[in-house]
């Protein structure tokens, strides 16, 4: 059976974040996550913005960590070797409602900290980006774009080199409460011992809190659905440019470039009860076509590449139906447990903040021991298509599979496949090829590469057809060979 | 730095006619970049026959049909670069590479494009629904089970009446997988009517036209597919959904000319091809670079494709010997009865080949060409169908020198 002082739930930005934080401290450290890779769920289902924090409640987990979070991040971007560009951020109004709006939380956000924000003249507004609509718009200069997903792989993999293990396929379906410490029954057949339990479940995070005897905390499901365009769309916007926002602080669709250049349009909003309901529908696509042509004016169906959808999940109050606060607790009556529930928007931007007050809880604790071998830094995956014409011969010289384009759309090299299906996880899906290397992102969506990728996760990994993986355990790419070769 | 008169991109089909016809055309100092291990391009997976019936007078499988070319070039020791991957083309006419063996950098006086075409995909239109595994274009499945000996899946759903897909659905079925159907938007197959026949009907596969698939289910391999019938704008009508248990979904939903290459080196796209705006000496918007095959226009057969690249070649080897050639002033104007038309731009004063497609079936209609409101040219057709692409060679002598040339069909 394998045991561990600290075992994380869930491997998304939050429980990554957590594990590379317990490993700054001698703790022997397991994260149980019942998908194959990480940032499965709502951590990749998302506009990858690091926020600047101007929208939420003074004084809230939320806020603090936000801003917290916003200005640690250029850092946190060159330690762990992830694409991030403080773009800054437009906020933009027609109407004297908009200004009232937007003066409001521009107030909120001064009082949270967030710094540098000004309201922008409409001819400030062309010069910050030429493409903007907005009769007048506020400047947020410290929102940024990130990858939320590179962002989470980088997390889990420095926390894989600095000691924690990360065990796939594991979902957690009951904790038994022992003399020191708890036994975690998994799907998978195996229990896991443990002294200390943090819940990082994210939209499991209730069903866990109660496993651990902590209460039922209710919350509902706020969908929103996205186009990501093409990359020739993406010249036409290089700032996050976002509606005004209403008087709760929500925004309507809106356009936003992401760091590999592409344009998210979305999300929608509304309410679903499917804790997974990862589909997207012809209506919601249908509406944001209609409502994102109003805020970028290159939503053209030639631009459409995919289409995904995420959920909030947000902790309410079922008497008042009030949205509550990101909700962190440890408490003496469930010893050896930190429980986070609620952690949705901005998730992203408060991962590491959250992670750090998460794991203090343990350390006020037991104290433990500083790991003298922690290592903050990552080295990603180098891209060739990042690569300057003389770095690009210096890199075929070294290695001649750099020299090899496999995906053509995004020119991935199979060196980068190679590297991506060795990944410090032990992530071997078809999608965990893609989320490492963006190969298959591109506009012909693996017309071209994965038949190459497939291959190539065979021959490295020296595993049969009927075993590769698109991106779950019931998605098998094969039924097995056509017939047999002699 | 290498030095030629001619790079040609892309060693498939048009690319070895291209090669072919220059190097006999007196144009030695050439190079054909492939990005593949061998040449031959789609025609490597295409082994159902059918090709060369127009050619050759005989009917060959895609490898056969490039083997002929690729003999051809290899006869007369052309130089080729395999597994190098074209990256970069600028407006001069410089041609970067990827190869294992380091960049290939190449100063060309022609660049001939011809690239192919790539599938379009689910994210181009928009199919609602889950992500499971189990979803694939017609081209990857065939590329899975032709090339690579993988087999996709048992219980299948096609949708589109592509040629591509109408193959898969035989060859499906030949391998032992049940096909439920292919269905198909457009109220009529957008595939050869002899495809339908000889991949559909032999096999008893139904053709729906007017359906769609309006939502993919299952969370890990698919499970299931709602068809749903559209009506005359092509949404579906809400009561007809049908949903049908699978475990995959072929998609042969239409091709897009690969262009990137063509854009980053500065030429202008057609919006109805969407290939590059050529001239009848088949020369993009950039002088000196040239288009043929399916990165210009989408063909039918690839019997079309050598002729069209041979065509480009005589204007090519025409172009390297003069330094320039005559100027298209005159516009290939269409309407909304045709899709796209190539060439875009003619002189006048040449003969050459005009091709389009109509944008829907038409039975007894009538083809004209018109210049300054009077009829140069008009043929009668009992049957035009978008599935085939219609081509005349225009002459010279029919036209005016100074007016633009409308393309027409009524019915």
């Amino acid at each position: 059976m394998k045991c561990y002082d600290v075992v994380v739930i869930g491997a998304g930005v939050v429980g990554c974040a957590v594990a590379r934080e317990l490993t700054r401290y001698r703790l022997s450290v397991g994260v149980l996550e019942k998908e194959l890779d990480v940032a499965c769920g709502n951590s990749s289902r998302n506009t990858g913005m690091l926020h600047a924090g101007f929208t939420y409640r003074p004084g809230s987990l939320k806020a603090e960590c936000a801003v917290e979070g916003n200005r640690e991040f250029d850092q946190v971007a060159a330690e762990l070797d992830v694409p991030f560009k403080r773009t800054g951020k437009l906020v933009v109004g027609f109407t004297e409602q908009d200004r009232k709006n937007i003066l409001k939380f521009k107030a909120i956000g001064e009082q949270n900290g967030v710094t540098g924000m000004r309201m922008v003249t409409k001819e400030e507004i062309r010069e910050i980006d030429s493409h903007a609509g907005g009769e007048f718009a506020m400047y947020v200069p410290s929102s940024g774009i990130l990858d939320p997903m590179e962002y989470t792989i980088a997390l889990a993999e420095n926390a894989a080199r600095n000691g924690a293990e990360f065990l796939f396929g594991r979902k957690v379906t009951a904790i038994d409460r022992k003399e020191k410490g708890y036994l975690l029954h998994t799907e998978a057949g195996e229990d896991v011992q443990t002294r200390w339990v943090i819940n990082c479940a994210g939209m499991y995070a209730p069903e866990i809190s109660e496993m651990l005897g902590y209460p039922h905390y209710p919350a509902k499901g706020f969908k929103g659905e996205y186009f990501v365009l093409d990359k020739k769309a993406g010249k036409y916007l290089a700032v996050p440019v976002y509606p005004a926002p209403n008087e709760k602080g929500g925004f309507m669709t809106h356009a936003t470039p992401t760091v590999d250049g592409n344009v998210l349009v979305g999300p929608d909003s509304y309410v679903t009860e499917g804790r997974e309901d990862y589909s997207t529908t012809k209506e919601h696509l249908d509406g944001l076509i209609s409502d994102g042509r109003k805020m970028f004016d290159h939503m053209e169906s030639q631009y459409f590449i995919r289409s995904f959808a995420g959920i909030r999940w947000k902790r309410y109050d079922p008497e008042t139906g009030e949205i509550l606060d990101f909700l962190l607790e440890a408490d003496d009556d469930h010893p050896g447990t930190v429980n986070l529930v609620g952690i949705e928007s901005p998730g992203i931007t408060c991962a590491l903040p959250l992670a750090r007050r998460a794991v203090k809880k343990l350390t006020e604790k037991e104290h433990p021991a500083v790991n003298e071998a922690f290592d903050p830094r990552r080295p990603g995956i180098r891209r060739f298509s990042g690569m300057t014409e003389e770095e690009r011969k210096h890199a075929i010289e070294e290695d001649p599979d750099y020299g090899e384009v496999v995906c053509r759309c995004e020119n991935v090299t199979r060196a980068e496949i190679r590297q991506a299906i060795h990944n410090p996880l032990g992530v071997c899906t078809v999608t965990g090829i893609k989320n490492r290397t963006r190969a298959t992102m591109g506009r012909c969506q693996g017309g071209y590469c994965e038949t190459r990728i497939t291959r190539m996760i065979e021959e490295e990994l020296g595993i049969q057809p009927e075993d590769v993986r698109y991106s779950k355990e019931g998605g098998y790419m094969f039924t097995g060979k056509v017939r047999d070769e002699r | 730095m290498r030095d030629v008169d001619a790079v040609i991109i892309g060693g498939g089909p048009a690319g070895l006619a291209a090669a072919v016809r220059l190097w006999d055309k007196g144009v030695r100092n050439l190079l054909i970049l492939e990005r593949e291990h061998e040449l031959g391009g789609i025609l490597r997976q295409c082994i159902h026959d059918g090709f060369g019936l127009t050619r050759f007078g005989e009917t060959l499988s895609g490898p056969e049909y490039a083997q002929r070319f690729i003999d051809q070039v290899e006869a007369r020791g052309i130089p080729c670069i395999t597994d190098a991957t074209v990256i970069d083309i600028t407006r001069d006419k410089r041609v970067t590479a990827a190869s294992r063996e380091g960049l290939v950098e190449i100063q060309a006086k022609a660049v001939i494009l011809s690239m192919g075409c790539r599938e379009r995909t689910r994210g181009a239109i928009r199919i609602p629904g889950d992500r499971p595994a189990g979803v694939y274009t017609a081209g990857v499945a065939q590329a899975y089970i032709n090339l690579q000996n993988r087999m996709v899946g048992r219980e299948v759903v096609i949708l589109g009446s592509g040629d591509i897909g109408m193959i898969m659905a035989r060859r499906l079925t030949l391998e032992g997988a049940h096909v439920v159907g292919v269905f198909e938007v457009q109220p009529y197959a957008s595939g050869l009517p002899r495809n339908i026949l000889q991949c559909l009907d032999d096999y008893g596969i139904p053709l729906y036209l007017s359906h769609t698939v309006t939502q993919i289910k299952g969370k890990e391999r698919l499970e299931s597919v709602v068809i749903s019938q559209v009506d005359d704008n092509r949404n579906p009508i809400p009561g007809t959904e049908t949903e049908y248990p699978c475990d995959t979904l072929i998609l042969s939903v239409g091709l897009i000319p690969e262009n990137e290459l063509s854009l980053s080196a500065g030429a202008e796209l057609d919006r109805g091809s969407n290939g590059p705006v050529v001239d009848e000496h088949h020369q993009t918007t950039v002088p000196g670079i040239f288009a043929a095959g399916n990165v210009l226009q989408v063909h039918d057969l690839v019997d079309f494709v050598s002729a069209e690249a041979e065509e480009l070649a005589d204007s090519a080897a025409a172009y390297l010997q003069a330094g320039s050639l005559s100027e298209c002033r005159l516009q290939v104007l269409t309407d909304g009865s045709v899709t796209h038309a190539v060439p875009r731009k003619i002189s006048g004063e040449a003969d050459f080949t005009l091709s389009f497609r109509v944008r829907k079936p038409a039975k007894n209609c009538r083809i004209r060409l018109v210049q300054g409101g009077e009829t140069v040219f008009e043929k009668k057709m009992a049957k035009a169908i978008p599935a085939e692409m219609i081509q005349i060679p225009v002459k010279a002598s029919w036209l005016k020198k100074n007016e633009d040339l409308e393309v027409k069909v009524e019915w």
